[in-house]
């Protein structure tokens, strides 16, 4: 039988870490150790994730009783993850944080795998992505890897789902005031666009926010300015050169159907993110929109990618759930 | 065995790798845009694309 590698996750109790979980439980070559949170210590991890009932007989335990293991998922709020690092890296070989709190550092590999594949296959710190970042820079990377947009003039409007803002009360996620709200959410200095500038190699992008009425996903439209002209085809070849071998990335452009362009709802549970482009020939703008479940290639899935990178095993392991239609 | 024929789509510059008993008007889709395909002629292939439905939601 082949070995599995053990695995814990801190600050479990989140979406982000119940969604680890829920995709963990089913990776043929992981045995999940511990997962922790203060709040929730010695509750059954159904209470917090009732769709992993039957599924596992966990408990949540504290940070304080947390084992050594083999990978270290950190899930916790931001800001917490740095004050707890030095405790936590003594605890595994490899640490994989989810919050914003490393994609800066250089000690961390930026987790997306479309961009750091090689990085990621050796390193024992790894910094998952943020959502937004993962939606504006899968779209947008083709473009400004090969120099082809004014890089000042791009603009992004992103609009997100409630879970991306994680499983803290507030009152704007009270539901008579998030029911049917489209909130601008942060139409200026959102905090992902630091990391979506450093791997994109610009100095800066015009970002906002929209929280709409979605529980999970993603759309993102952009709109780039193009140095000179391009085709329909010049665009499609672009996407394919860059993205030919990438099992999570699909060019959605379609004349007929439904679904022409990206739909968040189609991604829904899934790794995948879906991209799409249509170029407006009179100005020469290219509008770029990518969807992706926040939870998934925005957050989960996309370090169990980088995670099967690190550990040898084919990169698509566990994460090969195809979503729903209709959902 | 006889190598078969490929074309490009001439929506998305895919390549279209061709049955070898095409017949003319049959219609193919294209399995990277899904643009469906009119073969207008056999020898030499040609491929046109087939009239598509415009969306319209606008008030």
């Amino acid at each position: 039988m082949k070995k599995k590698i053990k695995c814990s996750i801190v600050g479990a109790s989140g979406y982000t870490g119940g969604e680890l979980l829920r995709l963990l439980l089913f990776h043929p070559r992981v045995e999940i150790s511990q997962i922790t949170s203060e709040t929730y210590t010695g509750k059954a991890v159904s209470f917090i994730h009732p769709n992993l009932r039957k599924i596992t007989d966990l408990k949540f335990t504290s940070i304080n009783d947390l084992k050594p293991s083999d990978v270290l998922f950190i899930t916790l709020p931001h800001y917490r993850s740095q004050e707890k690092f030095s405790q936590l890296k003594k605890m595994a070989q490899v640490v994989i944080d989810l919050s914003q709190d490393f994609r800066l550092d250089p000690r961390f590999v930026y987790g997306l795998a479309e961009l750091h594949r090689a990085e990621i296959k050796t390193a024992n710190y790894i910094a998952g992505a943020g959502c937004n970042a993962t939606a504006v820079i899968l779209g947008l990377y083709p473009f400004y890897k090969n120099n082809l947009i004014i890089p000042e003039q791009t603009v992004v409007e992103a609009k997100i789902s409630s879970s991306a803002a994680g499983r803290q009360l507030s009152l704007g996620s009270h539901h008579p005031e998030r029911s049917g709200a489209v909130r601008s959410y942060k139409p200026t200095g959102h905090r992902h666009v630091a990391e979506i500038c450093h791997q994109l190699g610009v100095k800066n992008i015009h970002f906002s926010a929209t929280a709409i009425e979605m529980v999970r996903g993603i759309l993102m439209t952009a709109h780039v300015f193009l140095k000179n002209p391009l085709t329909d085809k010049d665009i499609w070849n672009l996407y394919r050169e860059t993205y030919k071998h990438e099992p999570f990335i699909r060019i959605i452009k379609q004349k007929t159907g439904v679904y022409r362009y990206p739909e968040p709802k189609l991604v829904r549970g899934t790794n995948y993110c879906d991209i799409g482009f249509e170029i407006d020939k009179e100005t020469n703008r290219v509008v770029v929109m990518a969807a992706i479940d926040n939870l998934v290639k925005g957050a989960a899935g996309q370090v169990i990618q980088a995670f099967n990178l690190r550990f040898g095993f084919n990169e698509t392991t566990g994460l090969e759930f195809p979503g729903l239609h209709p959902c | 065995m006889k190598n078969r024929q490929q074309v490009s789509c001439p929506e998305c510059d895919a390549s279209i790798i061709l049955s070898s008993n095409l017949d003319q008007g049959e219609i193919l889709t294209c399995s990277d845009c899904s643009v469906e395909l009119e073969v207008r002629e056999i020898n030499p292939v040609k491929l046109e694309m087939a009239p598509a439905e415009e969306e319209d939601w606008g008030e």
